[in-house]
C-alpha cells in the first residue's frame, strides 16, 4: 500500500520530478502548502539535496491532519506527518503510527528543552492577545483582563488548535482556579470562532479590542505591511507555547529518506523559510538570524507548556469547565 | 393528478433510480463512518443541548425567512420598474456567498463599528449587539431570504396572467385576490421552502458559532466536528449524523403534509400584466418592502465590493487559476444537479410516494457535509488517490447539496404544467421525451434556469469537502480565499471574495437569464 498511486490530473501536472525518483509524501496542514506558506520554498530546497520528489499533501488544519491520519490508519500514504502541536501529540502517539526519529537535535534554539523520541519540533510560538497600539492600559494578566471591560475574541477549543492552546494556557497558569478565570472572562468574550482566521478577521474589523493569536502576529503587519499599529499584551503568568512538530510514519517504505527530511528540517535551508512564511519562530535558528522586525516582538520570561501526556489528561475536564463557564 | 392512469415512462424509472442513488450517496457515507466506528456512542447532555439549540434556531430562521419573503415577493411580482431584473438577481447573492464573507459583510453593517451602530451613536442612542441567538437568526435570514423570495416570486409568476385579467373583470378586491389566487399558491410553495431553509440551517456551523457568541450556540454540526477532529469518536459522529437524518425525516413528513398542489388552471403563457386596481397604501407598502429588503440584502454586499475592489489587480496568480478551476467545477456541478433533479422532479410531480421522495431529496442538505465527506473518503480511499478525486467528489457533493433547491423550484412548475396540459397531452398520446420537450420544458424553463444557476453559484461559493481531499495545487476559489485569510493576507482575501461574488453572480445570472429568454418578466 506504500506505493503511492500516481496522482492524475493537476497533481501530475504540478510534479516535475522524474518518475524513477523516490517519492517522499509529507502530510501537513493546508496553510503550509499554499503559495505563500513555507511549502514551495522548502520543497525546492530539499529536492536539490535529495534526488527525490517531495510531495506535500495539505489537509485542513493540525487537527484535521491528525484526523486524516486516524482515518487512514495502517493504510496511510504518508511518510512524514508535519504540523501537529504538543496538545495533539498524545493522540497521535496513541495511534501507534510514528517511529522513533533517532535524531540528536542538538541545534534546537527553543526556550525549553526537548527530548521527545518520536516528534521533532520545526517551529514554535507564544500564544498572546494581540491589540492595537492605541489601546490604553492593556491588561498584564488574566485577572486584570477578567476584571476589566475589554472585548476579546477567542477560538473554540473544540474546533481550533489556538483555542485549545488558550484552554491549556489558563489551565497551566491557574490549575484548579482555571474555572473561576473563565467565569471572569465570560463577559469579556464577544464571541468564539471556529478557527483562527475568523477571529483575526473580526479583530481587524474592530469587533474586539483584543484577539487570541501569537506574539509573532505583529511581525506580519510590521514586515509585510509596514504597519506598526499592532502589538501584544505581555502577561505576567507567562505565555503558553505552541510547538509544532513532525514525525516519521513507522510503516513508511522511505524510512531513510524520511529521516533525511527530518534532519533537513533542522537546517538553515528549512528554518530560515519559517519566520516570514509561517510567521512563527524557527525551532533551530539563533535569534540573530531572524529577519529584521522580529527583534521588536516581546519575549515572555516564563514559557508555559504542558507535556503532551498532561495536556491530554486535563483536556476533557478543562473543556467541561470552559463550556460551563461560558454557557452561563 | 395523483391517480392518473399512465404507463410508467423511462423518465420516471430514471427518477426512481436516481432517488435510490441519492439515498445511497447520502446514507452510504454515513454507514461507512458507522462501519468504521463499529459501535454508536450514546449522546451526552451537551449533545442534547446542541440538538435542542440547533432545531430552535433553524425553526426561527426558517420562519422569519418565509414570513418576511412573502411581502417582498408579492411586491416584486406586482410592481415593474427599471432595473427590476437586476435587483432580483443581485438580491439573490447572499445565498451563494461563502459564510465568512457574508458574516464579515454583515458585521460591516450590524457590528460594533458598523453603519447601524455608528448611526445610533450619532443619534445618541445606545448600540446594538449582534452576538446572540438574534444574530444567528439575522444571518440565516440574510442568507435564506433571497431563496424564499425567489421561490415565492416564481409561484406568483406561475399564476396565469389570464387569472388576473379575470379577477379584474369580476371586480376582485385585493382581499379576494389574496384569498382565491395568492393563498393557494403560498400553500403550495411555502411548506417546501420552509423545509429546505429549516434543514440548511440545521447544518449551520460557522454562522451559529461566530454570531451566537460562544458555546451557548453549539450546534450539532460543531459537535460532529469535535468528534471527528479532536476525539476521534466516529461512533459519536455517526450517532449525530443519524440524529440529523431523523430531524430531516420528521420535519419532511410534518411539513410536506401541509403542502397542497395549487389548482390554478392554465393560461396562455402570456407575460403577467396586473389589471387589478391597487390602493395607494398597497403601492406604498410594496415599495417599503422592496426598499427594506434591498437595503438589508445589498448593503453587506456593497461592503464586500468596496473592500475587495482595491486589491483585485494585485491578486496572486494562484487565485485566478483557482477561479478558473472553480468555474469549470461549478458548470459540471450544475449539469449534474439538473440531470439528477429533473427525473426526480418529474416522478414527484406524478404524486407517487411524494413525501418519501422529497425527503430523500432534502437529505443531502440535512446530513453534515463533514459526515458525507468523511464517509466518502473512507469509501473511496482504498481505490483512488484522495488528491486526484478531490474535484470530482466536491462536484458530486455540491450537486447533491443543490438537489433540494432544484426540486423546490421544479416540482411546483411541473405540477402546474401537468395539471393544465396533462390531459391534453394524454389525449394526444404524448409521453416520455416528446411530452418533456413539447409540454413540460417550455413551461419549466424559468425554474430550470434558476435552479441550474443556483447549483452553479452554490458550488462556486462552497468550501465543502475539498479540505478533506485537496491536493495543494488543486484548490478552489473559496479554499484559496480561506488560505489567504489564514495567512494574514486580509486585503488579498477580500479581493478574492469579491472575485468569488462576481463570478457566482455572473454564473447565476447567465443560467437564470437563459431560463427567462423571451419572457417579459
Amino acid at each position: 500500500m506504500k506505493t503511492p498511486i500516481i496522482a492524475s490530473g493537476f497533481a501530475l501536472l504540478a510534479s516535475t520530478a522524474m518518475a524513477q525518483d523516490s517519492v517522499l509524501i509529507v502530510y501537513t496542514y493546508d496553510s503550509f502548502v499554499s503559495d505563500w506558506g513555507p511549502g514551495p520554498q522548502i520543497e525546492a530546497a530539499f529536492e536539490e539535496t535529495c534526488a527525490c520528489d517531495l510531495q506535500f499533501v495539505g489537509a485542513g488544519d493540525g487537527a484535521a491532519l491528525l484526523a486524516r491520519l486516524f482515518l487512514e490508519g495502517a493504510q496511510t500514504g504518508a511518510d512524514v506527518v508535519l504540523g501537529l502541536d504538543t496538545n495533539l501529540i498524545a493522540s497521535a502517539r496513541a495511534m501507534d503510527l510514528i517511529a522513533p526519529h533517532g535524531i540528536a537535535a542538538e541545534t534546537l534554539t527553543m526556550p525549553i528543552s526537548w527530548d521527545d523520541p518520536q516528534f521533532l519540533p520545526y517551529d514554535w510560538g507564544y500564544f498572546a492577545f494581540v491589540h492595537g497600539t492605541d489601546l490604553e492600559n492593556p491588561p498584564s494578566n488574566f485577572r486584570d483582563l477578567a476584571d476589566g471591560d475589554l472585548r476579546i475574541v477567542i477560538q473554540d477549543p473544540r474546533s481550533s488548535t489556538p483555542g485549545l492552546g488558550l484552554l491549556m494556557w489558563v489551565q497551566s497558569a491557574y490549575g484548579d482556579e482555571a474555572a473561576s478565570i473563565w467565569e471572569g472572562l465570560a463577559d469579556n468574550i464577544v464571541t468564539v470562532t471556529p478557527g483562527w482566521s475568523e477571529a483575526y478577521g473580526l479583530y481587524l474589523e474592530g469587533e474586539a479590542d483584543m484577539v487570541l493569536s501569537y506574539t509573532t502576529s505583529p511581525a506580519y503587519h510590521l514586515i509585510a505591511e509596514e504597519d506598526d499599529s499592532h502589538t501584544v499584551a505581555a502577561f505576567e503568568e507567562g505565555h503558553y507555547m505552541q510547538v509544532e512538530v513532525a514525525g516519521i510514519v513507522n510503516i513508511s517504505n522511505e524510512m531513510e529518506l524520511a529521516r533525511q527530511f527530518m534532519e533537513f528540517m533542522l537546517t538553515p535551508a528549512f528554518q530560515e523559510v519559517i519566520p516570514t512564511t509561517n510567521w512563527m519562530y524557527p525551532a533551530a535558528l539563533p535569534a540573530e538570524n531572524l529577519p529584521a522586525g522580529f527583534e521588536t516582538l516581546i519575549m515572555p520570561e516564563t514559557p508555559l507548556l504542558l507535556s503532551p501526556e498532561d495536556a491530554q489528561a486535563v483536556r476533557v475536564q478543562a473543556l467541561d469547565e470552559w463550556q460551563a463557564a461560558l454557557s452561563q | 393528478m395523483a391517480s392518473r392512469a399512465q404507463p410508467i415512462s423511462a423518465v420516471q424509472r430514471a427518477g426512481a433510480a436516481i432517488a435510490a442513488l441519492v439515498l445511497l450517496a447520502v446514507l452510504g457515507p454515513l454507514a461507512a463512518v458507522l462501519w468504521r466506528a463499529e459501535s454508536l456512542t450514546g449522546l451526552g447532555p451537551a449533545d442534547i443541548a446542541a440538538i435542542r439549540f440547533t432545531i430552535w434556531q433553524a425553526f426561527l430562521s426558517a420562519a422569519f425567512s418565509i414570513v418576511l419573503a412573502i411581502p417582498v415577493a408579492r411586491a416584486l411580482a406586482r410592481r415593474s420598474f427599471p432595473g427590476r431584473a437586476a435587483l432580483i438577481a443581485l438580491m439573490g447573492a447572499p445565498f451563494i456567498l461563502p459564510v465568512i464573507v457574508a458574516v464579515l459583510g454583515l458585521i460591516t453593517i450590524f457590528g460594533r463599528r458598523g453603519v447601524l451602530n455608528e448611526g445610533l451613536a450619532a443619534l445618541g442612542l445606545s448600540g446594538l449587539e449582534i452576538y446572540g441567538l438574534h444574530g444567528v437568526v439575522l444571518a440565516h435570514v440574510f442568507f435564506n431570504l433571497p431563496l424564499a423570495v425567489r421561490l415565492f416570486l416564481q409561484g406568483w409568476l406561475a399564476i396565469p396572467a389570464e387569472r388576473f385579467r379575470l379577477a379584474a373583470t369580476l371586480g376582485f378586491t385585493p382581499r379576494d385576490i389574496a384569498r382565491h389566487m395568492e393563498r393557494p399558491m403560498l400553500r403550495q410553495v411555502a411548506p417546501g421552502a420552509f423545509l429546505v431553509i429549516f434543514l440548511i440551517c440545521t447544518t449551520s456551523f460557522a454562522v451559529a458559532l461566530i454570531l451566537g457568541g460562544g458555546p451557548r450556540a453549539t450546534t450539532v454540526e460543531l459537535a460532529i466536528y469535535q468528534a471527528f477532529r479532536y476525539e476521534f469518536d466516529l461512533g459519536r459522529a455517526a450517532m449525530l449524523g443519524l440524529v440529523q437524518v431523523g430531524i430531516c425525516v420528521v420535519a419532511g413528513l410534518l411539513v410536506l403534509r401541509v403542502a397542497v398542489p395549487a389548482a390554478m388552471g392554465t393560461g396562455l403563457d402570456r407575460p403577467m400584466e396586473r389589471f387589478d386596481r391597487q390602493t395607494t397604501l398597497q403601492r406604498a407598502g410594496d415599495w417599503l418592502a422592496i426598499t427594506l429588503a434591498a437595503v438589508f440584502l445589498l448593503m453587506p454586499l456593497l461592503a464586500v465590493l468596496l473592500r475587495g475592489v482595491g486589491g483585485i489587480l494585485t491578486l496572486p496568480g494562484s487565485v485566478w487559476v483557482a477561479a478558473e478551476r472553480s468555474v469549470l467545477l461549478s458548470l459540471a456541478t450544475a449539469a449534474l444537479a439538473v440531470a439528477l433533479a429533473l427525473p426526480m422532479a418529474l416522478l414527484i410531480a406524478r404524486g407517487r410516494a411524494r413525501g418519501l421522495l422529497e425527503t430523500i431529496g432534502a437529505l443531502s442538505i440535512a446530513v453534515s457535509p463533514l459526515v458525507i465527506g468523511t464517509g466518502l473518503f473512507l469509501i473511496l480511499r482504498p481505490y483512488v488517490n484522495p488528491a486526484s478525486s478531490a474535484l470530482p467528489v466536491t462536484g458530486l457533493v455540491n450537486a447533491l447539496a443543490a438537489l433540494p433547491f432544484l426540486l423546490r423550484a421544479l416540482v411546483p412548475a411541473i405540477e402546474a404544467a401537468e395539471a393544465g396540459y396533462g390531459p391534453l397531452a394524454d389525449s394526444l398520446g404524448l409521453s416520455g421525451g416528446q411530452r418533456l420537450r413539447h409540454v413540460l420544458l417550455p413551461r419549466i424553463r424559468r425554474p430550470l434556469g434558476f435552479g441550474a444557476g443556483l447549483a452553479a453559484a452554490m458550488s462556486m461559493g462552497d468550501l465543502g469537502v475539498i479540505t478533506l481531499f485537496a491536493a495543494p495545487q488543486a484548490g478552489t476559489l473559496p479554499l484559496e480565499m480561506f488560505r489567504l485569510m489564514g495567512a494574514y493576507r486580509t486585503d488579498d482575501a477580500e479581493a478574492a471574495a469579491l472575485v468569488l461574488l462576481v463570478l457566482s453572480l455572473l454564473l447565476f445570472w447567465i443560467f437564470d437569464r437563459g431560463g427567462r429568454a423571451n419572457a417579459a418578466t
